[in-house]
């Protein structure tokens, strides 16, 4: 029988993976593709917790993670597409302007 | 019987795509890898009875953040790889640390989990799960509802005035214009 704590100890999982793949990459795209881990491990953890507990409010915040994630990446997308037309490179590096 | 193996399948398999999109070199590969992933999460929530949520999973990530995020892999230089060069190993041990406790502490929740109890227990029999999100949505919810329209229509309109500004100049017409710094 899966119970709550598995489906949160596998949002977990989910969740440190993300945190390894944010700290690893230094291409800001795959920085993108490392937050949408994140927040879909989270999803995960809300969904489970709202069907355990029949209150339908965590599934509520996971649809609107989903809003605030879909426009995070309409920005930061566009952002990223001007970065790239400007300096040539999606390096997190080079957006080093400052020395210290 | 039946979830306790589709439970297991669907997450070894999101452990897998997930691993890939983090550890590939390849940013095409680590794309595919992440669509792949997030269609496993939507048999997550399909198996925990909140099928409206995995359809707009499926709708919202594999369909429009995927379609826009090839859509920017176009702009970028994907065939080669991913170069990463990490200089500071000490900030990188440190942070690596700073997550293990953290991780610590997230494991250790559901030991408090079960002490959590509903507020709103708000399941009446012979209403479907997607009827019941659209009562819970439209009365409880209805001004974070409606802010998150318009915080969609703010990024809508910042996404297009960021990536068509000044359209006649972008790169397909580079020729025109030598250096890249003074496309912007």
């Amino acid at each position: 029988m899966i119970t709550l704590t598995h489906y949160l100890v596998l949002s977990a999982i989910l969740f440190s993976i993300g945190l390894v793949g944010v700290m690893k990459r230094k291409n800001l795209l795959m920085l993108f593709f490392s937050t949408e881990i994140l927040l879909n491990a989270v999803n995960i953890g809300f969904a489970a917790v709202s069907h355990y507990y029949n209150d339908l409010s965590g599934q509520m915040f996971a649809f609107f993670i989903i809003a605030v994630a879909a426009s995070e990446i309409a920005v930061g997308l566009g952002l990223l597409v001007l970065w790239y037309k400007k300096t040539g490179s999606v390096d997190l590096d080079s957006l080093q302007t400052m020395k210290g | 019987m039946f979830e306790v193996i589709a439970f297991y399948t669907f997450s070894i398999l999101t452990i897998i795509m997930f691993g890939i999109v983090v550890l590939s070199k390849n940013a095409l590969y680590a794309m595919s890898a992440l669509a792949g992933g997030m269609i496993f999460i939507a048999g997550f929530f399909f198996l925990l009875g909140a099928e409206f949520l995995g359809v707009v999973q499926i709708v919202v990530y594999s369909g429009a953040v995927m379609a826009l995020y090839a859509f920017g892999m176009m702009f970028f230089d994907t065939t080669r790889d991913v170069k990463e060069n990490i200089h500071y190993k000490k900030v990188l041990y440190s942070l690596f640390i700073a997550s293990a406790i953290l991780i610590v502490i997230i494991m250790s929740a559901p030991i408090y989990s079960a002490n959590i109890e509903a507020f709103y227990p708000a399941v009446i029999d012979g209403v479907g799960n997607i009827q019941m999100v659209g009562l819970i949505l439209f009365t409880k919810y209805l001004i974070p509802f409606e802010l998150a329209a318009v915080m969609l229509l703010v990024s809508m309109i910042s996404g297009i005035l960021l990536v068509s500004k000044r359209m006649e100049m972008n790169l397909t017409e580079e020729d025109h214009y030598e250096e890249k710094g003074e496309i912007i």
